[in-house]
């Protein structure tokens, strides 16, 4: 349920999405221009807290600690969280490519419990479930420190509000 | 007898012997990274008819593969044998064998029997003393005729090495395909050679880790089916799946205890790993390590008393000992960069691992006390080994570079020698060899 409930969720901003795309087309560049570089990015929808405010908070090689820029993306993503009355949140954690799977596993649910005491920190109330994919899910896929640096992650994502 | 080269085989291992140094006709010299392969002759298996003979030239042809893959033997072409046929029951005429250079010989025949079953007679000669040295009959039903030529490659093996072989063994893998952020992983196994592949599971969700039960036809993996990942047990025959355990959090890294009897596994609890007991038989969970580290991939010694494991408790990843109860923790890793995936030999003698050092992931073996460090396969990244079951080959899993990279399987002998890739379709990590006959 509380999958369905983000699956829900992203529907209702693909909705939006599609329909701020129409409008876009008969308003021209007036209203719709606006938004922005976010056609897919309504306020309160799950594309906004991924492309706008940002969903991942990034690690150093083999650390799991949040540095201040990654405090500074979670104190945006409270105040997101907060305004639109979101209860629920999971906090993917993950590695790079450049240790062992079991460790890895281990690591990212190190990460992930660090944002969980992070937010809960600065006064998030809700619900924090924490789940780690090791290095299973990369998003970057070159094999250089570039792409390694975007892997090794915490992805924020909405489960109810 | 063909005997002294078990002797300098076990040497190689560490291994005290019991091998007799009896006078040697056939010798292999196996030194750290020189050997030479025993020379032999494997003839096609005969038979009264089309359908025998076809199934004795299949036979002959794992034989073969086996006994040359292992690096000690080297089987001769089969084209330059002077001798191809002879009747029944009579010996060979080694005057036709000695100038091949071939030092031992096996002959054969398969006889299809009434009740349906395929029969398998085996000779194994030594060339230059003219004597028969193994004469065995195997049977099995003709399914299974891989598995009967797999047994007679271990027979062989075993008589030349004096060593138990490791042919009838299968591996249970990760198969792997599609993209790489959106890998399709798929729990298998298959034969040690890479034949009779299996699927366990469908693709829908990512599993990871399996590791064979010293004494059934199980595995344990990993599932995130759930959502967390979790601690499985997969009956490989009859494809019966249940959870072992449902804790609230992530359960991992499983491995059985020698018995069978028991899963050694870790829990995540918020920022920690700690290692855990669960017996299989009432459930019992027992805690093994406390603290705020991360303590995972531990692996038991064969005779069960206590377990190998890795932990970032001193600020990064190296290896421990402790007794099976969590009592009397000692590091064991010293070297230069860090250590994981530690798994104890089943001989009981070494512990194989990861090393991660110079940016690159190394396959290595220690002693149990730490010492006499040797690396074993380099590159890019190499991780995962897992033993076979005579403890003298490592499987192992290396990933290539790049978005379009993946992982494939390969073996190597643990003086160091003979690295070869497994012959399988698609991308595939995560090895695990079964007990010998499983």
């Amino acid at each position: 349920m509380r999958l369905n409930l983000a699956k829900y969720l992203m529907i209702a901003g693909m909705a939006l999405g599609l329909a701020a795309c129409a409008t876009k087309g008969e308003l021209g560049q007036d209203a719709a221009g606006v938004v922005g570089n976010g056609i897919n990015a309504q306020p309160g929808t799950l594309a906004e807290f991924q492309q706008v405010i940002g969903d991942s908070v990034l690690f150093e090689t083999n650390q799991t600690e949040v540095n201040e820029s990654g405090k500074a993306l979670l104190r945006k993503q409270y105040a997101w969280l907060v305004q639109y009355n979101v209860t629920a949140i999971q906090i993917e954690g993950h590695a790079d490519e450049r240790g062992t799977r079991q460790y890895n596993i281990a690591l990212g649910a190190r990460r992930a419990a660090s944002i969980k005491k992070y937010m809960t920190s600065i006064g998030f109330t809700g619900t924090i479930g924490t789940l780690s994919y090791g290095k299973e899910r990369p998003i970057s896929l070159c094999d250089n420190i570039s792409c390694w640096s975007q892997n090794r992650r915490a992805v924020t994502s909405v489960v109810s509000k | 007898m063909i005997r002294s080269i078990s002797k300098l085989l076990v040497l190689c291992a560490f291994i005290v012997s019991m091998a007799t140094a009896a006078a040697a006709l056939v010798e292999v010299k196996i030194d750290q990274g020189n050997v030479d392969p025993l020379v032999l002759a494997i003839e096609n298996f005969s038979g009264n008819n089309g359908k025998e003979a076809g199934l004795g030239q299949n036979v002959a042809a794992i034989v073969i593969n086996d006994l040359r893959n292992s690096g000690l033997f080297a089987p001769l072409n089969q084209n330059i044998f002077l001798e191809t046929s002879r009747p029944a029951n009579q010996k060979p005429n080694f005057a036709n064998w000695r100038p091949t250079g071939a030092k031992a010989l096996v002959t054969g025949r398969i006889v299809m029997q009434s009740n349906g079953n395929i029969a398998a007679e085996l000779r194994l000669w030594d060339v230059l003393s003219e004597q028969q040295i193994v004469g065995l009959q195997y049977s099995a039903q003709p399914r299974n005729w891989r598995k009967l030529a797999h047994q007679i490659s271990d027979t062989i093996y075993e008589r030349l090495t004096g060593e138990k072989g490791y042919f009838d063994s299968r591996i249970a893998y990760i198969s792997e395909t599609g993209p790489k952020d959106r890998r399709v992983k798929r729990l298998a196994v298959m034969d040690q050679d890479g034949f009779n592949n299996k699927f366990l599971t469908a693709g829908n969700d990512i599993v990871l880790s399996p590791r064979f039960s010293p004494k059934r036809q199980e595995v344990t993996y990993i599932s995130y089916a759930s959502g967390q990942p979790r601690v499985m047990l997969i009956n490989v025959d009859t494809g019966q799946r249940e959870l072992v355990g449902n804790f609230p959090g992530m359960s991992f890294a499983p491995r059985f205890s020698p018995d069978g009897n028991k899963v050694v596994m870790s829990l995540q609890n918020g920022a920690n790993a700690n290692l855990y007991l669960m017996d299989l038989r009432n459930k019992n969970m027992q805690q093994l390590t406390k603290g705020s580290a991360l303590d995972t991939s531990a692996s038991f010694s064969p005779d069960g008393r206590a377990i190998v494991f890795e932990s970032d408790r001193d600020g990064k990843q190296l290896l421990y000992i402790m007794n099976t109860d969590g009592s009397n923790v000692r590091r064991v890793s010293f070297g230069g960069g860090s250590y994981s995936t530690p798994v104890w030999s089943p001989r009981g003698d070494l512990i194989a691992f990861t090393k991660l050092v110079g940016g690159q992931f190394l396959i290595g073996v220690m002693k149990v006390d730490g010492s006499g460090e040797r690396i074993l396969a380099g590159g890019y990244h190499n991780e995962g080994p897992t033993w076979s079951p005579n403890g003298r080959v490592l499987m192992f899993f290396r990933e290539t570079r790049g978005a379009n990279g993946g992982p494939s399987i390969w073996s190597v002998d643990i003086t160091g020698r003979n690295e070869r890739q497994l012959k399988i379709n698609g991308f595939a990590s995560d090895p695990a060899w079964s007990p010998l006959g499983q």
